[in-house]
């Protein structure tokens, strides 16, 4: 694997090996040194295009625990600002000697157009509606190890809920869900759905009440404000009647239900309960896991021999 | 005087086909030696062994870039562009900066054509000044200076009511209004065509319907006014079966396609190369058979590139960032020739005497190969093969979405005005 761009070019083999290795990080998360020299002398280099501080400091810290030296290149720190274009960006930085860019942009496929001009390793760390492959990885694993689906996700249902037309969030997992052997629905309004589902392996519904019973795994995506100005909504309270985990449909979720979301929520829209109050909340595990998840990642794109490398302590 | 003399090919125009050589002097045919044995003699022979000749083509719809944006074309390399295609004659969209609204802008435009002297540029007027649509633009004025087609190319007319005060006010003075069929409410950030793959893609789309609802809009318009206009670019089937039934009611309207709206599909973008990002969109591979007999039952008056130069950096940004728009000059015949499965005078009929008449060009451009007639010619070799290179075209930019590709059909000579300005392929000015 030269690059993780998206979960399209992942296969359920892949899938399942990236899981197992996590297992190892998380293993070498929980020593009291969580730092192994697996990656020592490799330069990751994050570029986010877009503010998102929880997954830049996730894939920071996962570099970080595997030895490799960081690098962090901010927008608003950068030429960018300068009228730069994402090419000589790229060509300039790759120049410095870089193996791995993290690459978080708010324009979908330019992950894919960045492999163009650079040798190093592409991690998409999302890109603009299309793809957030690491997120669809810690999601698998959080659902892997809550459920104890080791094999894979066959008969599993998973509901996710919201703002799918924008979402890479859910592109990804429904791929990967799907591959994994899950049964997957899309809860929401027809506006928030992308204007065509041909070719995905899903069922789609309007109705979320009717399906809570029959869950394993409710998966809420955030709904943002400015939806209201496309004439996509009509107001947000309106969303969170229809669509919001609400406690009345919390109550009617089955015990073993888990229930995620990608963060950052907004409290009162999709989710009304409070998440610290229901049982199968599992979304902070999503972000623990990110790291190690992310870990799995860089080690595969980026270290030499097998997972049994890692097992000395830096 | 010099005498030119074009020997050994084939003509074909709307006469019809025959063997024959042709000799130009100061500026016009002067002798068509049909089926002689004897072939002419001249100062000059332009060979034409295994080519056609035929009239000199007619782009409705190009952007010459010139003034405003000379980093990615002028007026002169357009031109070269142009005449190395076989065009003697192409409509300069009126997108410039400042835009084509103005006497003194449309001037410059066909001044700088004359300067580069390789092909007749012929400016386009605005439909509304600065192309806000706000207020209409001085047709009048405009009209006497020369300008037949008025567009407000790049955004579509969105207040009927203006374009309905458009097409009144244009009725006396025999001027052609062009609409780039585009709801702007229905494609806002739209980067590709709305369908599947951009679904998949997680880019914004471009539905068919926003063309197809102005399109009709117009064609209302048309029949209310009996004001004849000009369809842009059609990309859709149903834009397609609109066109062919207003004409089947006998509303004077007229369309175009272009090369890449009949060649590629959404599928490219797949890549997420910008160079494939185009308004309006690459469709799909239903919209394409559609267009493909549109211009081959006459639904489709002409082949158009809609050549949209692009400085190379521009095109390197991701798809909602880089400017749309496509090169299409220099491969418009080859891909006719490839891609479209018709007799050879119906594709000149597409490229040369059918686009002549819409851009009221007719008197000089795209006439039948006769003693008299302006000798305005293109010869082009039908089987030759050739590969797109983007660094070998005229162009001063490289936007070209057939890199690598082989395609059939070259042109080896383009007369002008009775010069020879390319001559085996290649620009003498």
């Amino acid at each position: 694997m030269k690059h993780l761009l998206s979960v399209e070019d992942l296969t359920a083999d892949d899938i399942h090996r990236l899981l197992e290795l996590t297992d190892h990080m998380v293993e070498v998360s929980s020593r009291p040194i969580p730092k192994v020299p697996a990656l020592r002398g490799k330069n990751v280099v994050s570029l986010f295009f877009e503010d998102s501080t929880r997954t830049r400091t996730s894939f920071d810290t996962a570099a970080k625990r595997l030895s490799a030296d960081t690098m962090n290149f901010a927008v608003s720190s950068s030429s960018v600002n300068k009228g730069e274009s994402l090419r000589d960006t790229i060509e300039t930085i790759s120049a410095m000697g870089v193996d791995a860019f993290v690459v978080r942009h708010k324009s979908s496929g330019a992950p894919q157009m960045i492999t163009r001009w650079t040798n190093a390793c592409i991690v998409n760390a999302g890109d603009g509606w299309h793809q957030h492959p690491t997120q669809a990885l810690l999601d698998c694993y959080t659902i892997r190890t809550n459920l104890n689906r080791r094999d894979g996700f066959d008969g599993l249902r998973i509901a996710i809920v919201g703002d799918i037309k924008h979402s890479r969030v859910a592109r990804s997992d429904v791929q990967a869900f799907t591959r994994l052997g899950a049964h997957v629905t899309l809860v929401a309004p027809p506006t928030l759905l992308p204007p065509s589902l041909d070719g995905w392996p899903v069922e789609v519904s309007h109705d979320l009440d009717s399906l809570l019973a029959d869950l394993d795994v409710l998966y809420l995506l955030r709904v943002q404000r400015e939806r209201m100005d496309d004439a996509l909504l009509p107001s947000l309270e309106e969303y969170s009647a229809l669509y919001g985990l609400t406690p009345t449909r919390a109550a009617r979720l089955a015990p073993h239900a888990l229930v995620m979301h990608p963060g950052p929520m907004n409290r009162g829209v999709e989710m009304v309960v409070d998440p610290s109050e229901l049982p199968g909340s599992v979304i902070l595990q999503q972000v623990t896991n990110g790291v190690a998840v992310r870990m799995a990642v860089l080690f595969t794109l980026l270290g030499s021999g097998s997972a049994a490398s890692i097992g000395e302590s830096a | 005087m010099t005498r030119l003399v074009i020997t050994g090919g084939t003509i074909i125009d709307q006469r019809g086909e025959r063997r024959g050589d042709v000799a130009v002097e100061d500026g016009r045919i002067v002798e068509v030696g049909v089926d002689t044995t004897a072939a002419l003699t001249g100062d000059r022979t332009l060979d034409a062994t295994g080519c056609i000749v035929s009239p000199g083509f007619v782009d409705l719809h190009v952007h010459l870039r010139e003034p405003g944006k000379e980093e990615a074309e002028t007026i002169e390399t357009g031109s070269r562009a142009a005449a190395l295609g076989g065009f003697t004659a192409v409509v300069a969209m009126p997108n410039t900066d400042p835009a084509q609204d103005s006497v003194a802008v449309v001037e410059f435009v066909r001044q700088q054509g004359e300067r580069a002297g390789l092909c007749e540029v012929l400016p386009s007027g605005c439909i509304t000044v600065g192309r806000n649509g706000d207020h209409l633009a001085p047709y009048g004025e405009l009209s006497a200076a020369g300008v037949h087609l008025f567009t407000d190319d790049g955004n579509g007319v969105q207040d009927a009511q203006l374009m309905r005060r458009a097409l009144e006010y244009a009725k006396p003075l025999g001027i052609v209004l062009a609409q780039h069929c585009e709801v702007s409410s229905l494609t806002k950030g739209a980067v590709m065509h709305e369908g599947s793959c951009c679904s998949r893609l997680g880019l914004p789309g471009w539905p068919a319907l926003a063309e197809e609802l102005m399109l009709f809009r117009d064609i209302e318009l048309v029949r209310l006014t009996g004001v004849p206009m000009h369809f842009l670019h059609l990309s859709t089937a149903r834009s397609v079966e609109l066109v062919r039934q207003a004409k089947a009611e006998g509303l004077p309207v007229t369309a175009e396609a272009t090369p890449h709206h009949f060649t590629l599909t959404d599928e490219m973008l797949e890549s997420y190369d910008a160079v494939y990002k185009v308004n309006p969109p690459l469709r799909t591979s239903d919209d394409i058979a559609a267009l493909k007999a549109g211009l081959a039952d006459g639904t489709i008056d002409a082949i158009a590139t809609d050549h949209a130069p692009h400085a190379p950096h521009t095109k390197e940004a991701p798809l909602d960032q880089a400017p749309p728009g496509m090169l299409g000059l220099e491969t418009a015949l080859a891909l006719a020739v490839t891609e479209l499965d018709l007799p050879m005078q119906r594709v000149l009929a597409l490229l040369s005497w059918n686009p002549a008449a819409i851009a009221g060009v007719a008197d000089r451009h795209g006439r039948p190969l006769e003693a008299g007639e302006p000798a305005n010619l293109c010869v082009f070799d039908p089987t030759a093969e050739w590969t797109v290179v983007p660094a070998n075209l005229a162009s001063k930019s490289r936007n070209t979405p057939y890199a690598g590709r082989t395609l059939r059909g070259k042109v080896r000579h383009t007369v002008f005005a009775g010069d020879a300005v390319v001559e085996g392929g290649v620009a003498l000015r």
